[in-house]
């Protein structure tokens, strides 16, 4: 219980922290968004007034106020998910813009995460397991392999030959462009074909490290006296596989794979960009591009919170598997 | 190992009136290689015999190092690689249990041999319970009739865990919230849920605190007594083997140099590594062993020893203890393994050294072609095969 007090606690305190520093951050950095923004009208070649200047500080939301009553505003922003507008995409809210992103980021990056994160340390366990023996070297040989392609590389084999060449996927997007996103299986169907190609990137990208990862406490657990002591007592090696070593082997691994989870959010800027795919990676793209502040500073904190609260549902996950942190 | 020039004695009991009884552990030549991937081998357990008679309590002593823990690892069917049973029978109840492999040798262990180890602190899961620790055990040995059910598993945990002197309401316990002392009572129960006929303890009581050293090996020889099993209890510590012990085995370099029924050697002993060891005995102050008065560490257990592996720090050594690997033979109410007390059949020596001793060999001249090292002779392994003794 106390665990869990102090972990709540911690959560308040970096949420808060994180969230005062996105409010401070733009205000500390030279250059305004103002200026960017004016910059790149003067660089298409138009003379800047007053006038719109003023219009671009109105349109932005430039503060005259106080800091004290910025950072009172700043607050009652978030809770009321209010924005502003963006300049990329002048015609909706960076709330409205961020919330038609999310979906494809999570179900895309969050599925092929937790797959490649089941998947990875399952054969980690196994290669462990069977430390030195064939069973061992095939998924090791195998992991180096595919670890060893960088994601945005794959991603366009991938895209050049079976999209390209063979045309067995799409070239691009979430989904037919032209078709409205809803919940019917027409359209799921079409989502999933189109997904299947960056999943799959991402997935085989992704794997090694899980399944390095589990091998290698495997083999270290797979050393500790608890493992010899159950061997000496005739445990099945099923047994001592599963309940004995790999269950201890997970501990370490539960903590990376919250990070990753709370990383789904940040999407994957590569992979997302190579197939042009809807999602919040391809969003950070284009706000980062285009200098693109009240964009940037949403998304920012969209990831920071996420990040948070992925690592605080992890730790209260934790207090489940190890009893050690049970007090 | 080509020890055919000089085999060792079969290191048999000594001579007592229940001899003939069969005995529950008999392993011949044992001899085990650490093999790692990288680095040299390190043959750590040499040629070694060993004949427990049911019941007895037998101590294992020696320096730590010296392959104790290796020794009770291959009688008990746990070496791991990179340790390897090179050679060598182990007959556990008239079965040589040497070649046993999966299944067979799981079974073995129920009503059979088994293990104690070390540290308290980290033979049991850290994620599973008391009660757990005793299902699995349970369950995995499971017979035709029996069923473990939470009740049962619970009754027979409360029972066992009341032989080693501890509440039943540890069941619900976690690893984390026991003391060491606990940790390593439960590690006993859990090994005696298996009702062994043998239990090798190997530091049993190391990582404890004094206090609770001097409760767990109270508990433990209450239990030996109580329940008959035959018990090897590996100690570098001579005076706790002393106390507890009928016959103490005392290895030196990977192997048993005496062997003496516990009470004889309190009186004194017959080769001069355990008449060292005594003198330590004898400051009870004394953490680890000091050899006190005698310099320098035991040979290097990657390399062949051609003569008594005692030599550079034996304060009687001769020229033939260069050359020659003493037999295990009878001396006193045992065996010992030393040329110039088996020929002299000498009294032995408390304290000083008697004029006829020459120094360390170290230091003689004699032999022009002595390698740097006297007592070390290191041989072509080119083959793998350890060649000892050749002139
Ligand atoms: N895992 C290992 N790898 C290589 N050598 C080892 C290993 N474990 C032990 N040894 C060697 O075996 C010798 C005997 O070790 P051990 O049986 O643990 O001694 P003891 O229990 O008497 O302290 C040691 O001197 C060491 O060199
Ligand atoms: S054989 Fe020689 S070196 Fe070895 S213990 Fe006896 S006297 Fe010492
Ligand atoms: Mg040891």
């Amino acid at each position: 219980m106390r665990y869990i007090l102090r972990k709540v606690a911690l959560f308040v305190i970096t949420l808060w922290a994180a969230i005062t520093l996105n409010f401070a951050l733009p205000r500390l950095m030279p250059g305004s968004p103002v200026d960017a923004a004016l910059a790149k009208i003067a660089s298409t070649g138009q003379a800047i007034t007053n006038t719109q200047r003023h219009a671009i500080e109105v349109q932005l939301g430039v503060p005259h106020s106080n800091v004290f009553s910025q950072y009172g505003q700043y607050w009652k922003n978030i809770f009321t998910l209010n924005f502003g507008r963006s300049y990329s995409f002048p015609t909706e809210t960076v709330t409205h813009t961020i919330g038609k992103a999310l979906p494809w980021t999570i179900v895309l990056v969050g599925s092929t995460t937790i797959i490649a994160f089941i998947v990875g340390t399952l054969l980690g366990v196994y290669a462990g397991w069977r430390r030195g023996k064939a069973g061992d070297s095939a998924v090791t040989i195998g992991a180096t392999f595919f670890g060893a392609f960088p994601p945005f590389w794959l991603g366009l084999l991938l895209l050049y030959l079976l999209a390209f060449r063979f045309g067995v996927f799409p070239l691009k997007g979430g989904y037919n462009e032209g078709a409205t996103p809803s919940l019917t299986w027409p359209f799921v169907r079409d989502a999933i074909v189109h997904s299947i190609l960056p999943a799959a990137t991402l997935a085989i990208t992704t794997l090694s490290g899980w399944v390095f990862g589990m091998r290698n406490n495997m083999i270290n657990t797979l050393g500790e006296d608890y493992v010899t002591f159950a061997e000496a007592n005739g445990l099945r090696s099923r047994t001592v596989a599963l309940l004995y070593a790999a269950r201890n082997a997970l501990l370490p691994n539960v903590t990376a794979f919250g990070l990753s989870l709370g990383a789904v959010v940040g999407g994957s800027v590569l992979v997302e960009g190579v197939f042009s795919y809807p999602g919040l990676g391809n969003l950070l793209y284009i706000a980062v591009s285009n200098h693109d502040f009240p964009l940037m500073q949403a998304l920012f904190l969209v990831i920071t919170v996420s990040m948070l609260v992925a690592i605080f549902i992890v730790d209260l996950l934790y207090v489940r598997l190890d009893p050690r942190v049970r007090r | 190992m080509a020890t055919s020039q000089h085999p060792r004695e079969p290191s048999s009991p000594p001579p007592q009136p229940e001899a003939s009884e069969s005995p529950l552990l008999a392993a011949k030549g044992v001899n085990v290689v650490y093999e790692p991937a990288r680095g040299v081998r390190i043959w750590s357990v040499r040629d070694v015999n060993v004949t427990l008679r049911p019941g007895e309590f037998v101590g294992l002593v020696g320096e730590s190092g010296c392959g104790k823990s290796t020794l009770g690892f291959a009688l008990t069917r746990m070496l791991r690689p990179p340790a390897r049973l090179r050679s060598g029978e182990i007959f556990f109840d008239g079965k040589d249990i040497s070649l046993l492999d999966g299944e067979d040798l799981r079974r073995q262990r129920r009503g059979g041999f088994a293990l104690v180890l070390q540290s308290g602190m980290n033979t049991l899961n850290p994620v599973r319970t008391v009660a757990h620790h005793f299902g699995d055990i349970l369950k995995a040995h499971k017979v035709e009739g029996e069923h473990w059910g939470q009740a049962e598993i619970r009754n027979r945990g409360t029972e066992l865990l009341d032989k080693v002197q501890l509440d039943a309401s540890l069941l619900d316990r976690y690893p984390h919230e026991l003391s060491g002392g606990m940790r390593q009572r439960v590690s006993i129960a859990l090994a005696l849920s298996l009702q062994p006929r043998m239990i090798i303890f190997d530091e049993p009581t190391t990582a404890l605190d004094v206090i609770a050293q001097k409760a767990v090996m109270q508990t433990i020889k209450d239990l030996q007594r109580e329940d008959g099993f035959t018990a090897i209890l590996i100690s570098h510590d001579l005076g706790v083997v002393l106390e507890a012990t009928d016959r103490v085995m005392v290895m030196y370099a990977g192997e048993i140099v005496e062997d003496q029924p516990s009470r004889s050697l309190v009186g004194g002993a017959h080769h001069p590594y355990t008449e060292a060891l005594l003198r330590c005995y004898a400051d009870p102050r004394a953490e680890e062993i000091h050899l006190g008065g005698i310099p320098g560490t035991p040979p290097d257990l990657s390399l062949s020893l051609a003569g008594c592996p005692f030599t550079p720090r034996c304060p009687l050594a001769e020229d033939i203890c260069r050359l020659k690997d003493p037999p295990l033979a009878a001396l006193g109410n045992g065996l010992a393994a030393c040329h110039v007390r088996a020929r002299k059949d000498s009294a032995p020596v408390d304290g000083g050294v008697p004029a006829t001793v020459r120094q360390p060999t170290a230091q003689t001249s004699a032999d022009a072609e002595a390698p740097p090292t006297p007592s070390r002779q290191v041989l072509a392994d080119a083959d793998g095969t350890e060649v000892r003794d050749v002139h």
